[in-house]
């Protein structure tokens, strides 16, 4: 009775699959050919500008300058030049993962919002892919693109967080720096001074040893592992390698097992082995806003992490670990590197970071007037419009010049970190290799041995890159 | 046309009382006769009855299914080269899989957890409570089951804050009930608690199916077991369980599959620390999401497809032979 | 006597424990939403309503309820009607190939609703102009919850006695009065049971919505849960507390209606 005759799965199949074949990588019919000046005259103009933020959620003060601020004020200005512009935000405000799936489904069919916020290491995969085209490409107009006069306030380091194999694919937003953040309150406990900048690793592991005296209080917090996601590769495995004197992809080759590496991981493993770090801490899923909160309230000696942590973490109003005496009881000094003068250049001071660029869809209908939307969004008024009065670091050089004044540690890294800082690579692989590193401090930090934990990055990072001639090991 | 269902038509239950005068002649065990057409539907109308759901299914589910198989023979990715041009890779996306320890790892950890959660919690628990709530005075036997119940229906996005915060390692209510401030139960034992976790969400629709099932038991039976002596054990094993068989395959077979392919302890821990929660459907998401390789993805989605299909073939064994 | 009263202590232990170990973890639900400093932690609030008032001033807060509303209404009206029709057909006529053909859909079922048919899913709503609507939403997740919804129908409508419908023809009744007046009061429990899985189902899915729909506004409260997050992606534990509570009270009043009207059981059960 039971018969077991194949029905209507088998049949669908059949005809499904005829279907399939020509549905994936649909977008190799080149968008290019367009006319960059469709629509240029058109009167009646819509255009959507998407992002990874949401009122109320995730950078909710990003997006309401854009629904508030940013998209009136254009709507005004082109309603004087006679054009009927609606613009509409599309916020998301979710996980940057699954911000970016979406965004992929939704440009991989030639749809999506007409400018969009991706992350700076997203440029990369996102041109590999044609998601993005060149500005000049997309505008048409190279002279228009390059003539820009906001490329001049934005400094060439932070342009790169827009840019890929030398072109620009997009304009930068704000960015950021990374610097080591410490609680002078325990520093005066330990004997350890107000002005405290070490210039080598040594030196730091020589103030944990004597925070570790203080009971309760957790000496370093040196982000690792797997939980902490991009946090453990940002605010702990590339600044220090960056001390070392090399990035992850020197030369074109992504960094492999070298002495360089290991020399990151055993200084992980000194923190984390000898009592100056908390190793569970690390493996926690939401670790990274526990160490925050143990910070504030000084229960944490020493933390590396960007100046977001500044702004939005321990500032004493709104920040999600208050700190009501952060400007007298939060140090910060420059990353030093291993040892003076071995970082990458021969800097004595490294750094690392991040930030995210906007760019244009090749296939919007109306490519001229994104781009004018594009250098309205950065123009200096409207840059200086978004921080809304707070103090933030922004891409453009007028615009910090006059906001950070009156914010010390703000002005520190505009001015002292920024000039040594380092950008991670916008390649597709490049999250594979961050997810090796990471691991790579996961077992470290567990309890393996750092030849071990390096020898299973090295097989990982061969993985990741598609072959041992990709990878520079010894 | 054996149409030998019970001469006096038994009322379906219908109130949460005690069952019903039941007798001896309760719905037992369906007859597996050629189904009949009593409403007298007639094969165009049923196909009609059937065609909607059938459509829906064939779009919504058949299609991307086969779709996904096929995009598990390619090396397709969201972003980067592979999206513009992904190839045909045929089976390596499989030979990578067998090679692949984490992969192993996420089987492993899924079979742990669907025998730990499914099999052994929910199952017994579902059944614990089906047994026990029988002879309980009703207002006992409501607020049982609606702690329960609500453990089932809430959205799985609240009850994943909630077991955070119950396994939370500082102020935690776990923490605070054993006097073990400082433990970090979701990382020290993500496993165990994941299997609590389940077995606490899902363990209401074993209760609910064994309570029902119950009630085909005839008390006629129950009451002989006990005149002749029979120990609780050896009731259950001769008496109940006979009667029961069908329910526990079919209910151990659905719990399973549910469990197997069950997200949320994505929510929990996120398959950490260091990859030591993570099940096949984490494992799944995190390489298509972080790293970004649908190819593979949907190649594990197959396997995982085939080893539900093993289980499943098991299951019918079992079934087929109680009679 | 004495073992009596030790099995009966015994007994109310047990179920004491049991109690406890469903309604503990609940706790912080109770509590984190009117406190002060909500946390992780439970303990006796620091009674504040204040949580309250920032979760209804949130721009998209409760539109997403309606929205969530929408779509599940949507969903669980469907998957209940469809698998009814497809469950009572699929019971009392016979059609090759049945069996296997549940079972492989039911297979089917666990695994497309995952990350891996996101490209397919989207590909296709895409294609069909489905995108940014919660129609299309709540079409995609009737079809993935259709298969276990006939199975465990199937079984309900198998136990329903054939011979209600055989009395009823006697005495000359249409299929259409046999369905209306016999076989749905008797199967109304059944499908009210499946309307409240589907509707809970549907209730808390993240991923369908996350991506087909486009506009804020149009998310459901499975997504803007996501969202409700700081700069850094740190939990905003203001609101989240509060906003999980309202969250929860449609299915639970829903379950509740149910019960009470219908008794919420696998009445009959599920035999294969």
């Amino acid at each position: 009775m039971r018969s077991l005759r194949p029905y209507s799965p088998a049949v669908l199949g059949a005809a499904a699959l005829a279907l399939l074949t020509g549905c994936l990588g649909s977008s190799e019919s080149g968008s290019g050919d367009q006319d960059a000046n469709r629509n240029a005259d058109a009167t009646k103009v819509e255009l959507t500008i998407g992002s990874n933020s949401v009122k109320g959620g995730k950078n909710s003060a990003g997006a309401t300058f854009v629904q508030d601020v940013l998209i009136p004020k254009f709507v005004a200005e082109q309603k004087g030049k006679g054009v009927d512009v609606t613009v509409r935000f599309q916020g998301d405000g979710s996980d940057d993962e699954v911000y970016k799936q979406k965004l992929s489904l939704d440009l991989s069919n030639k749809s999506g919002p007409d400018l969009f916020n991706i992350d700076g290491i997203w440029v990369g995969e996102f041109a590999q892919a044609g998601y993005i085209k060149p500005l000049t490409d997309t505008v048409g107009d190279a002279a228009k693109v390059d003539d820009w006069d906001g490329w001049k306030q934005i400094p060439e380091a932070v342009q790169q967080l827009g840019s890929f194999e030398g072109k620009r694919y997009g304009v930068p937003g704000g960015t950021d720096g990374r610097v080591l953040y410490f609680n002078k309150k325990l520093f005066q406990q330990a004997g350890l001074p107000a002005d405290w900048q070490p210039k080598s690793w040594d030196e730091i592991i020589a103030a944990g040893e004597a925070l570790k005296k203080l009971p309760g209080v957790t000496p370093i917090q040196l982000n690792a592992g797997t939980a902490m996601g991009e946090a453990t590769t940002m605010q702990g495995v590339l600044p220090l390698l960056v001390g070392t004197g090399t990035g992850i992809n020197p030369d074109g080759k992504w960094l492999g097992d070298t002495p360089k590496l290991r020399q990151v991981l055993d200084f992980y493993r000194k923190i984390y082995t000898t009592g100056l770090g908390d190793p569970v801490l690390q493996r926690e899923a939401k670790g990274r806003d526990k160490s925050f909160a143990q910070f504030a309230a000084n229960k944490i000696g020493i933390l590396l992490e960007g100046d977001y942590f500044w702004r939005s973490v321990v500032e004493p109003k709104e920040g999600v670990a208050k700190m009501a005496d952060r400007d007298t009881a939060v140090g910060y000094a420059l990353v030093p590197a291993a040892l003076p003068g071995a970082g990458v250049d021969g800097q004595d001071f490294v750094s690392m970071s991040g930030g995210g660029a906007t760019a244009i869809n090749p296939n919007t209908k109306f490519p001229q007037q994104a781009w004018e939307l594009l250098q309205f969004m950065n123009s200096a008024e409207m840059v200086k419009a978004s921080l809304d009065g707070a103090a933030k670091i922004t891409q453009r050089n007028d615009v910090n010049a006059e906001v950070l004044a009156g914010d010390p540690m703000l002005n520190f890294v505009a001015t002292r970190v920024l000039p040594i800082t380092q950008y991670r690579p916008g390649l597709a692989e490049y999250p594979k290799i961050s997810a090796a590193l990471q691991q790579a401090t996961a077992d470290v930090v567990g309890g393996k041995t750092t030849e071990a934990a390096a020898m299973a990055y090295q097989k990982a990072v061969e993985a990741a890159a598609g072959g041992k001639d990709k990878v520079a090991g010894n | 046309m054996t149409s030998a269902s019970a001469p006096v038509p038994v009322e379906p239950v219908q109130d949460r009382g005690p069952a019903g005068p039941g007798g001896s002649a309760g719905p037992g065990p369906e007859r597996r006769g050629p189904a009949v057409d009593v409403a007298g539907l007639g094969v165009g109308r049923a196909l009609g009855f059937v065609a909607p759901a059938l459509l829906l299914i064939g779009a919504f589910l058949v299609f991307p299914a086969i779709w996904t198989i096929y995009i598990g023979i390619t090396n397709y990715r969201l972003t980067g080269v592979e999206a513009v041009a992904p190839s045909i890779v045929g089976l390596s996306n499989y030979t990578k899989a067998l090679d692949d320890a984490l992969f192993h790892n996420a089987l492993w950890l899924t079979l742990l957890f669907v025998l730990g959660s499914a099999i052994i919690g929910q199952n017994i628990l579902g059944f614990t409570l089906a047994w026990v709530m029988r002879r309980t005075r009703p207002a006992v036997r409501r607020t049982v089951e609606a702690f329960v119940l609500l453990a089932w229906i809430l959205p799985s996005t609240v009850v994943a804050y909630l077991w955070v915060a119950f396994f939370d390692r500082d102020g935690g209510t776990l923490n605070g009930i054993l006097g073990t401030p400082g433990t970090a139960w979701l990382i020290d034992y993500p496993m165990a608690c994941l299997v609590i976790f389940n077995t606490w969400r899902g363990t209401a629709f074993s209760m609910m199916l064994y309570s029902s099932a119950l009630q085909a038991v005839p008390p006629s039976q129950l009451e002989s077991a006990r005149m002749v002596g029979a120990s609780g054990w050896q009731t259950l094993r001769d008496v109940v369980f006979p009667h029961i068989r069908g329910h526990v395959l079919t209910n151990t077979l659905l719990i399973s599959l549910w469990t197997a392919n069950d997200f949320s302890p994505f929510l929990l821990t996120k398959g950490g620390p260091n990859h030591e929660s993570e099940t096949v459907p984490v494992y799944i998401y995190n390489v298509a999401l972080q790293g970004g390789e649908l190819g593979y993805s949907s190649a594990i989605s197959f396997l995982l497809l085939i080893a539900n299909l093993l289980v499943s073939l098991i299951y019918l064994r079992l079934l087929r032979r109680r009679s | 006597m004495t073992t009596f009263v030790v099995r009966r202590i015994g007994f109310y232990v047990l179920i004491c424990a049991i109690t406890l170990f469903f309604a503990v973890p609940m706790l912080w639900i109770a509590s984190a939403p009117f406190d002060a400093s909500p946390g992780l932690g439970v303990h006796w609030p620091d009674w504040t309503f204040e949580n309250v008032r920032k979760t209804l001033e949130h721009p998209y807060a409760m539109r997403s309820m309606v929205n969530s509303l929408v779509i599940c209404v949507t969903t669980a009206v469907a998957v209940t009607a469809f698998a009814a029709l497809a469950s009572y057909a699929l019971s009392r006529v016979r059609i090759p190939g049945r069996d296997a053909l549940l079972y492989g859909l039911l297979l089917l079922s666990s695994v497309v609703t995952g990350t891996a048919a996101m490209v397919p899913i989207f590909v296709m709503m895409f294609q069909l102009g489905l995108i940014d609507s919660r129609f299309g939403v709540a079409l995609v997740m009737t079809g993935g919850l259709l298969p276990a919804a006939i199975f465990i129908l199937k079984d309900f409508v198998d136990a329903v006695p054939k011979s209600y419908e055989e009395s009823a023809r006697v005495f000359g009744a249409s299929t259409g009065q046999i369905l209306r007046d016999v076989v749905l009061p008797v199967a109304r429990p059944g499908l009210a049971t499946i309307m409240v899985w589907a509707f809970v189902n549907s209730w808390g899915n993240f991923l369908v919505p996350f991506l087909l729909i486009r506009s804020i506004e149009l998310q459901p409260g499975a997504v803007l849960m996501q969202t409700l997050t700081d700069e850094g992606g740190s939990v905003n534990l203001q609101v989240l507390p509060v906003f999980s509570l309202l969250f929860s009270i449609p299915v639970v009043v829903l379950y509740l209606l149910v019960n009470s009207r219908y008794g919420f059981r696998f009445h009959g059960g599920i035999k294969s």
